[in-house]
């Protein structure tokens, strides 16, 4: 279980997190959400232990990570996989010795059975003949899969998402937010997805928190967030007319009637 | 930020290197594939400069020697001490600062910026390990042989350019060759070859490793570790004359 605990970081003069507390849900999709400028990008910076936090702690089972030793560090980073948001693929390397790379690192398989794990997950991620290819010949998309592949070989026990949509294309980064979604739940990974897209809050978002100027604004479930009060949420959330609609829409359809602040002829017409 | 501030993170770098191998195997992989990049990689630049080296220094020193009671075959003795003292240690790890020190700090950079580094990182490894360290112990290994190779190529380069334009001929040039040599002078020369290489290779690794920013910065950072290194090599070699050869 990853506890997070009234963390605070700055940049000279700036505070960037200022006293954040949350609980990931174990073997679910938590999904960080804000506004560009909020904070997410420090805050899972700070979860990985890319940066170490002014004040405050990130536990795993219940250990400080910024607080045990090296040899104790690299112990739980073995257990976390990541999905950068440009995905970070080694470019002298193919996508087989890319996917292979952590397994030559920490196990002592055969080569054939290393190679046997990477089909596997290069199979789960639904790609096929791109073994020996290099990552300047895939796309975004194809990119993305073979860094998650890269992040699930070691079968992690956490897995970090930064901006899994980011430069995709709508249908495409629905592909990457379902893969997410199957993968938790299947290898029951306790998952941390950093994102502004409204797609992946309402399809994947078990858990959600939304960060405001460095602060945790409001904590909930994808089915909590159409029905929420927090003013900030739903001008981020539902910021366009369209989504607006989409919202009563979908609270018509679940409770019979519209916020109260919205004019149902209005939508009716 | 502050030359100390600049020399702390270096230093802090260099500490942090040391540490237990993740993979034996792995590390051993990525010191031979270090090796070929920098020693293979810069052989053909090496080779081309020294063999000329060698022949400009043997005619210039020819023109110069003017006086008829120097006997010519001193200008191989002069060729091959000032090959062997200065210019295939100094001269080539300057070109090798060009070269394979920009090579180092880009490479360093676009994973840095392209979080490949953080990547490294995430998965437990101790990214100056398994990066930094292998850059610079390959270049410990094959720069001080690339300098052998320079003051063997420069000498020969020498006698070709002087027995061709026809100053003296090879025998007189091999008798110079072995007038007066004080083999000091080859552990004087690995002495500087030896510290060069760790200049060259640590200087940029460290600009490399800590770019912020995007290919504008990892440029930036190339070009002043090229021009930090190259300052580096000739203040070492000043201090490195004046406590050796005093």
């Amino acid at each position: 279980m990853i506890e997070v605990k009234n963390i605070k970081k700055g940049f000279g003069e700036k505070t960037v997190l200022n006293g954040v507390s949350v609980t990931m849900q174990a073997g679910k999709c938590n999904l960080i959400i804000g506004a560009s400028g909020s904070g997410k990008t420090v805050f899972m910076k700070l979860m990985v232990g890319l940066m170490v936090p002014d004040q405050g702690e990130v536990c795993y089972d219940d250990k400080d990570f910024n607080k045990l030793n090296t040899e104790e560090k690299k112990e739980i980073r073995q257990q976390i996989g990541m999905l950068f948001q440009g995905s970070a693929l080694f470019d002298s390397l193919t996508v087989e010795q890319n996917i292979m790379f952590p397994l030559n690192m920490f196990t002592r398989d055969t080569h054939a059975q290393k190679l046997k794990r990477v089909n596997e997950v290069l199979e789960r991620v639904r790609l096929k003949d791109v073994n020996k290819k290099f990552p300047a010949e895939l796309s975004g998309g194809m990119k993305k899969r073979v860094g998650i592949a890269r992040a699930i070989v070691l079968n992690p026990k956490y897995l970090f998402v930064d901006e899994p949509n980011s430069g995709l294309d709508p249908e495409t980064s629905l592909v990457i937010d379902k893969l997410v979604k199957e993968i938790t739940t299947e290898y029951n990974i306790t998952t941390v997805v950093n994102t502004h897209d409204m797609n992946s809050v309402m399809e994947i978002g078990d858990h959600i928190i939304f960060m405001y100027q460095g602060k945790k604004e409001w904590e909930g479930s994808n089915k909590e967030i159409i029905f929420n009060k927090n003013e900030r949420l739903n001008e981020f959330i539902f910021a366009s007319e369209f989504l607006k609609d989409a919202k009563d829409m979908r609270m018509l359809e679940q409770t019979g009637k519209i916020d109260e602040n919205r004019d149902m002829d209005k939508m009716i017409k | 930020m502050t030359l100390f501030t600049e020399f702390g993170r270096y230093l802090l770098m260099i500490k942090g290197m040391f540490s237990k191998p993740e993979n034996w195997k792995m590390y051993w992989k990525e010191l031979m594939h270090q090796c070929n990049e920098i020693g293979i990689g810069s052989l053909g630049i090496v080779v081309i400069i020294s063999f000329f080296m060698g022949a400009v220094s043997a005619l210039q020193t020819a023109y110069q020697l003017v006086s008829p009671v120097i006997p010519m075959s001193t200008v191989a003795q002069i060729v091959r001490d000032t090959v062997i003292l200065e210019f295939a240690p100094t001269l080539v790890c300057i070109v090798l600062a060009g070269v394979v020190g920009s090579k180092i700090a880009s490479e360093l950079g676009n994973m840095r910026v392209s979080e490949q580094i953080d990547a490294l990182e995430i998965m437990g490894i101790n990214t100056k390990a398994y990066l930094v360290l292998p850059k610079i112990l390959a270049s410990l290994i094959v720069i001080p042989l690339l300098v052998v190779i320079s003051a063997a190529l420069g000498i020969y380069g020498g006698q070709l350019a002087s027995t061709s334009a026809g100053i003296l001929s090879p025998a007189q040039y091999e008798t110079g060759l072995l007038q007066y040599f004080q083999p000091y002078n080859v552990f004087f020369a690995l002495v500087k070859a030896y510290t060069f290489s760790f200049l060259i290779s640590s200087i940029p690794a460290y600009y490399g490793y800590h770019v912020e920013g995007g290919a504008l910065e990892i440029g930036r950072s190339s070009t002043k570790s090229v021009v930090v290194s190259c300052v580096s090599i000739l203040g070492a070699d000043y201090v490195l004359a004046a406590i050796l050869l005093h």
